[in-house]
């Protein structure tokens, strides 16, 4: 057996797949675009271009955010109250939706009863659900919460639902093989199975629920980056509209780096390709 | 009863099977398979692709159930997966969420027999053996083919089973790695002796590996034959060039001649 073992060892020269190890580096080609889109947003101002009569330039915006923003407790009293709404929802959506859709996924019985009902009301836009949302709930606060973890919830539960039932059948097949119990086979191969799309459906959940806390913030709140907007707009002063947009595509774009920091942390065999 | 001889045998038989699928007519895929596994024995099953090669090994390892028919193993009715049998899965089954390692460790530690300590221990004499101690922590997915299925032999051996089903394994490799993978392998099976069945579709490979090769043939699939392979062991790929493996083969070929004339005019 030895000479075989030195044999296989010497022989098949198969080497672990080579992947690329991307290093974070500069995108210089992003940043100049960046340049150019502000300057092309100034310029178009500047030149008063149709469309463009009633838009404050950037430096403009910036301007009143240094002076009147920056250090305003008001305007980062907005952020906390988004970030909060976005985080309830969306924790809330994962913690309900993930067991639910599991249970959708391993449970046929339940499968039957529940899933019609998940199919008829997870076509309706979060934003369908503001007016009963609102007589719903005793405070604005909850109902917008309620409307935010809607958008997330649907999606989790039919992400690790499809998940469940894809599972390959062999990776299951090899675990009772080799001994292991409902519970080790759970444990072990179920729920790492879904964790993919766990993901996927948190990044995607993600970005609903700032879509929805927005809308439902314009229509219904009564503080928030959303109400921040709206305001801006209601009042006619374009700076604040155009300090709230930019600051909801901020607070969309760290909350995507918290998700995508979370996914790697949850699939580690996937950050070695 | 000798128990000494009770390891692995198996006694199939007058399987059937179809797959029922939904708003479609059920597909008949074995007819009245019967045949017997012995133990301590290689036993190859050839057959062409489709014709139910897998759908037989997911039977005898009890993943599904036949429709009609029996499965013995040692004299006990086959009816769910046991730790007694095991499959290598045609398309790899390595969970890739798992190092080689937890892979490895996974049967042991599962049936708590032994301790992580011991099992681990054990795990990495079968990777050294297999040439992958330096692996152990890698992911599956950063592995070649060939290391991916020498990692699952090592997974499927540390549980000591009595029967190995091997479903197509070396399907997929490049010639040089199946070359070497099957006189690895072949080695591996004279030291241990382990009851095996051996799916696969190249003849050549048939031959150098069993002591008797079963030929599927066909619609739907039965046994249509049965060959003994008397070539002598330990073998090495020198058997390739003797008298008698040339009258297997040709032997053989008629067999699937035959079968593959019928499937073309039944396809006409
Ligand atoms: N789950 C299933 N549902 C319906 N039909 C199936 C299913 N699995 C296999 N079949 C059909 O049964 C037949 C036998 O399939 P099987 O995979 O057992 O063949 P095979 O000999 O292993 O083929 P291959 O050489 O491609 O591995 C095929 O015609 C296939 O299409
Ligand atoms: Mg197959």
């Amino acid at each position: 057996m030895k000479a075989a073992e030195e044999g296989m060892k010497a022989s098949i020269a198969d080497r672990p797949v080579k992947r690329n190890r991307r290093l974070p580096k500069m995108n210089w080609r992003g940043a100049l675009a960046v340049a150019a889109f502000f300057l092309a947003w100034h310029f178009l101002v500047l030149l008063k271009a149709p469309g463009f009569r009633e838009i404050a330039s950037p430096i403009e915006v910036l301007n009143t955010f240094l002076t009147q923003y920056i250090g305003n407790p008001k305007y980062w009293n907005s952020w906390v109250a988004s970030f909060k709404r976005v985080i309830y929802g969306f924790v809330l959506a994962q913690v309900l939706g993930i067991p639910l859709g599991l249970l959708l996924g391993t449970r046929e019985t339940f499968h039957n009863l529940v899933y019609p009902v998940i199919e008829i009301l997870r076509p309706i836009p979060p934003l369908a659900w503001v007016p009963i949302s609102i007589l719903f709930w005793p405070t604005t606060e909850l109902s917008i919460i309620f409307i935010t973890f809607i958008g997330a919830f649907f999606i989790i539960v039919i992400n690790v639902h499809d998940a469940v039932r894809n599972i390959k059948k062999e990776h299951y097949w090899l675990a009772l093989s080799l001994g292991a119990n409902g519970g080790q086979v759970f444990r072990r191969i179920m729920i790492p199975s879904v964790i993919p799309s766990i993901a996927v459906g948190m990044t995607l959940g993600m970005a609903v629920t700032w879509n929805v806390v927005i809308a439902a913030e314009m229509i219904a709140g009564d503080n928030g980056l959303g109400r921040l907007t709206w305001e801006g707009y209601v009042s006619h002063t374009v700076t604040v509209v155009i300090i709230g947009m930019i600051s909801i595509g901020l607070a969309g774009y760290l909350s995507t780096i918290g998700v995508d920091y979370l996914e790697k942390k949850m699939m580690p065999w996937r950050g070695t390709r | 009863m000798n128990t000494a001889a009770l390891k692995g045998e198996l006694t199939v038989k007058g399987l059937r099977k179809w797959y029922h699928r939904r708003d479609q007519a059920p597909v008949h895929v074995l007819e009245d398979c019967s045949f017997r596994i012995e133990p301590g024995k290689l036993t190859v099953v050839m057959g062409t692709s489709g014709c139910g090669k897998s759908t037989l090994a997911y039977i005898l390892c009890g993943y599904i159930g036949p429709d009609e028919g029996q499965v013995l193993m040692d004299g006990q009715p086959v009816k769910e997966p046991g730790s007694d049998r095991i499959m290598v899965f045609q398309e790899t089954a390595l969970w890739p969420w798992m190092t080689v390692m937890e892979n490895v460790v996974f049967g042991p530690l599962a049936k708590s027999r032994a301790g992580r300590d011991e099992a681990t221990r054990k795990a990495l004499e079968l990777l050294r053996k297999f040439g992958l101690s330096e692996f152990k922590d890698k992911y599956p997915g950063q592995l070649s083919g060939g290391m991916k299925r020498r990692a699952e032999l090592a997974q499927a051996l540390i549980n000591s089973p009595k029967l190995m089903v091997l479903d197509e394994p070396f399907r997929g490799l490049d010639v040089m790695t199946r070359e070497l993978m099957q006189e690895y392998y072949i080695k591996l099976f004279e030291e241990t002796r382990l009851t095996t069945v051996f799916i696969t579709s190249e003849l050549e490979e048939a031959i150098f590996l069993a002591d008797r090769i079963l030929i599927m043939g066909g619609t739907p699939s039965r046994i249509v034959r049965s060959l003994e392979v008397d070539l002598p062991r330990p073998r090495t790929f020198d058997v390739l060039a003797t008298e008698r493996y040339l009258e297997i083969k040709k032997e053989a070929l008629e067999v699937l001649y035959g079968e593959s004339m019928q499937q073309q005019t039944m396809a006409c």
